[in-house]
């Protein structure tokens, strides 16, 4: 491992509090390239707060966000994508009047520019829908494309999301529950399409299924009460006295 | 300038306060509690002041008057909630403008027909004719000070009600969570039926008491309805002390803005213009003051996050 | 080609057909009635911009919409006694030119809907509704208030202004430039509808989030089609008021705000013509209700009331089937 590395995102001592609410207090971390970065903690740990802080849609009280070396703590929730910020929505976040195809189309515009064009027919764009069919190609929607995402399934939805994410040509993707309500085999495919997607983006990933954190991550932070109480690779973290306390000894048959 | 007179008009603003107060009131209730957006409110208030007038004129009792003016504008209410305005809770806000738009078509026009188009006229009641000399000197209408009393009363008294009461209760906790309100087995039908009768009952009130300031006739009720809007607006929909203070807080802009404004202009400009402008300026202040509220505080002053703030 | 499609093209051909009738057998009265529908019908096309693609349900189109015919009203007001509308610091007269009007009507709607967009678009939800009404009522009572056009009385327009090489004071030839405004404004609005700006716009009504969440700001995308509807609805106030010959308070008032919504609803939200299909239907009813009964609201209202409670989609809705989203 070489310590040049720059990292794609970097958080130091980010703080946000809610009343008597500490929901963010000083957590610190960074994500590398090709490297999964995983985040767990009971519920109401904090992990919401954390992803609007980092995607723009909750000011932190203190402390600054990085992405590819830059300041973006203030800047708004679309300037972050722009500069590479993609993310999921744990609750499917779609268009769903309109077709899948529709819904990346709209992400590939959202990329290139020109919402303020006026005249020429968007869904006739031969390099918007080229660019569309790409990425529904990439999550294997490519069958569907002409489905309302309202018709489509829960994990297709979840599979849209991505092509919609991935189409954003992203440099970093903050995913918050992927996993959720996907059954055994459903995350077991996930888990395959992360293990390989890591590789050009890196990752910031909450997720419950232990199984799935184990496997793909290359480091693990621990969010108990707005605070990380461990960090490191996976070894050390479930071998963590405190984390066993904490987290992973409370809910033993999770794991 | 004199003290007097700023003083009578403060007073003035207060008592268009007030009304202002029962008829939001009831526009804030009903939103907070349901969700809906009722421009039918105007409506109530004329049905009451029409009630009103007509039994007033009937039995010469202005207190028998009052009484039915409620009543009828409760009745009114019930009904309407229970035929039409029960299918709209659940819908968008533009099928509730609609809906409620086309209820005001019917109301004004039903009305018409029952008592022509001709406006009605109903007196001060004698024994709150003239006026009273309250201190140093100033001379004040004896009715519009008991305007203002009955609507400081009711304001109370819907403090207690919702603060205190096992019905209170109910609208708060329908306020915050109707699946669980309703899994709880309250009804919560019934809950708001008596929500949008108690609205109902207080916009009839209102209408009643002014209907005898002027006249009673169609259409009374649609300024009222637009300024209880920007009250409240101004004071955050579904809070009742936010009505109450945006209530008296247009009362005052609207009344003195109307006194003073045209004799601010005429401190620097000739006096048909100063007038003109004055005059025209006080007419949109209100509008103003909301504008500018809402462009430093989007959910108004008191905004009703689940929980009822009253 | 759907259904819609169809449903559009036999109510965009009847209505010139109808008017071509009308004059060759010499009923003006009616040729204005099928005016009044295209220009009624114009200005729900405009608030349909906002309200139906932009999801914004502005109840207060009708600052726009007396904005537009105040503006033809005050122009011909000072060109037919050839005074100034202002004489300090510059001189400015009246005209009697449509096209110098219109493009005065939509440039000050632009102004004005850019001003309160920017503080209604903050808020949401009914929130909006109340905000766009109470601004419409500002403009509505400061018309009251100002005597110098009229107050409370309104305006008339002795003369009808004029448009080079047409004939604007003739019914038919009247008719047929604002049928040529209605084509114009309705291919514009289908080019915005199905272009990038479009496809933004109907994001932002359908999420906001999402919008966000792929890096396009609601906000602006929202505020422009805001705009773009309020410049629609003072085109048709202008024309409006040229048609009636009179500009008064009552285009500002929130009845006029509730019946562009009405053209809406009636003909269907989000459907291109929709709108046009409402307005018809308004003044079907109007005029033939009106001729039976003195209180045809009553059963306007019922009528409304019926639509809204169980024939959601409008009249599009239920003849031009279901909207296509390929």
């Amino acid at each position: 491992m070489t310590d040049a590395m720059e990292p794609i995102l970097q958080i130091n001592h980010l703080s946000k509090r809610f009343g008597a609410v500490q929901a963010s207090d000083d957590v610190s971390l960074t994500v590398l390239p090709g490297r999964l970065h995983a985040l767990i903690g009971p519920n109401g740990a904090g992990k919401s707060t954390l992803i609007s802080q980092i995607s723009g849609f909750l000011m932190p009280d203190a402390g600054q966000i990085f992405l590819k070396g830059r300041d973006v703590t203030h800047l708004s929730a679309e300037r972050r994508v722009h500069m590479g910020l993609g993310r999921s929505f744990q609750v499917s976040n779609l268009l769903l009047e309109w077709s899948a195809r529709r819904n990346v189309m709209l992400a590939v515009q959202a990329r290139r520019g020109g919402s303020f064009r006026f005249f020429k027919n968007v869904w006739k764009d031969a390099e918007l829908r080229a660019a569309a069919e790409a990425a529904l190609q990439k999550v294997g929607l490519q069958d569907r494309a002409d489905i309302r995402a309202m018709e489509l399934s829960h994990g297709e939805r979840r599979q849209l999301e991505f092509a919609c994410a991935l189409a954003l040509e992203p440099a970093i993707l903050v995913l918050d529950e992927p996993m959720a309500g996907l059954g055994p085999e459903g995350t077991a495919e996930m888990t395959a399409f992360l293990e390989e997607l890591k590789h050009s983006i890196p990752i910031l990933l909450v997720e419950h299924d232990m199984d799935a954190v184990f496997r793909l991550a290359d480091e693990i932070s621990v969010l108990v009460y707005g605070r990380i109480i461990a960090s490191g690779p996976p070894e050390t973290i479930r071998q963590s006295v405190a984390v066993q306390e904490a987290y992973l000894g409370s809910s033993s048959d999770a794991a | 300038m004199s003290t007097l007179l700023i003083a009578e008009q403060v007073l003035n603003g207060l008592q268009l306060g007030v009304t202002l107060f029962l008829m939001a009131a009831g526009l804030t209730l009903v939103f907070g509690v349901m969700g809906l957006i009722n421009l039918a409110h105007g409506s109530l208030y004329m049905i009451g002041a029409f009630c009103c007038a007509f039994v007033s004129v009937e039995t010469g009792s202005f207190l028998l008057g009052l009484v039915a003016g409620m009543a009828g504008a409760a009745i009114a209410g019930a009904v309407l909630e229970v035929v039409v305005m029960q299918r709209l809770y659940a819908r968008d806000h533009l099928d509730q403008v609609l809906a409620t738009f086309a209820l005001i078509l019917i109301a004004s026009e039903g009305t018409r027909w029952v008592f022509g188009d001709v406006p009605l006229f109903l007196d001060v009641p004698q024994a709150f004719a003239g006026t009273v000399e309250l201190v140093g000197g100033l001379t004040y209408s004896k009715y519009r000070l008991l305007i203002i009393f009955v609507g400081l009363v009711v304001a109370l008294g819907l403090y207690w009600l919702i603060a205190r009461t096992r019905l209170g209760m109910r609208i708060r906790a329908g306020e915050s969570d109707r699946e669980m309100i309703a899994a709880l087995g309250v009804n919560i039908r019934l809950v708001y039926t008596i929500v949008f009768a108690l609205g109902a009952a207080l916009a009839g009130l209102a209408g009643s008491m002014v209907g005898a300031l002027s006249s009673v006739q169609v259409g009374m009720g649609e300024p009222v309805l637009i300024l209880a809007f920007v009250v409240i607006v101004i004071g955050g929909i579904g809070s009742i002390k936010g009505a109450l203070i945006g209530a008296v807080l247009v009362g005052l802009v609207d009344t003195l803005g109307r006194v003073f404004l045209p004799s601010f202009f005429q401190l620097f400009m000739n006096s048909s213009d100063a007038t003109t402008i004055g005059s025209s300026l006080a007419s949109m202040a209100i509008y103003v003051v909301m504008a500018i509220v809402l462009a430093v505080r989007p959910q108004g002053l008191f905004p009703a996050t689940g929980t009822s703030s009253a | 080609m759907t259904r819609e499609f169809w449903v559009s093209v036999v109510v965009l051909v009847g209505l010139p057909v109808a008017a071509f009738i009308a004059h060759i057998t010499g009923e003006t009265y009616i040729i204005n009635l099928l005016t009044r529908m295209i220009v009624l019908g114009l200005a729900g096309i405009g608030l349909n911009f906002a309200l139906g693609y932009g999801g914004m349900v502005s109840f207060g189109h009708a600052a726009f919409f007396g904005l537009g015919a105040y503006v033809a009203g005050i122009a011909a007001f000072h060109a037919f006694d050839d005074s100034l509308i202002v004489s300090m610091p510059f001189e400015l007269g009246g005209t009697n030119q449509m096209l110098l009007i219109w493009l005065i009507a939509i440039f000050l709607a632009a102004v004005l809907a850019f001003l309160i967009g920017l503080i209604s678009l903050r808020t949401s939800g009914v929130y909006f509704i109340m905000i766009t009404l109470a601004f419409a009522q500002m403009l509505y009572y400061f018309a009251i208030s100002w005597p110098a056009y009229g107050g409370e009385d309104g305006l008339s327009i002795y003369l009808r202004n004029e448009f080079p090489g047409v004939q604007t004071d003739k019914a038919f030839s009247f008719f047929l430039l604002c049928f040529a405004i209605l084509l114009l404004v309705l291919l514009l609005c289908w080019r915005f509808i199905n272009a990038r700006f479009g496809a933004a716009l109907q994001g932002a009504r359908m999420n906001a989030l999402r919008l966000s969440s792929i890096g396009i700001a609601p906000f602006p995308v929202k505020l422009t089609a805001f705009v773009i509807s309020a410049m629609i609805v003072a085109l048709a106030g202008a024309l409006y008021g040229e048609l009636n010959g009179f500009v008064s308070p009552s285009n500002l008032s929130w009845h006029m705000s509730g019946e562009l919504i009405i053209f809406v609803i009636l003909g269907g939200v989000g459907r291109l013509v929709g709108p046009l299909i409402g307005a018809i239907v308004f003044v079907l009813l109007e005029t033939y209700l009106g001729g039976l009964t003195d209180r045809w609201q009553f059963f306007l209202g019922l009528i409304l009331l019926a639509t809204v409670l169980f024939a959601n989609g409008g009249i599009m809705g239920l003849i031009g089937g279901r909207t296509r989203h390929d």
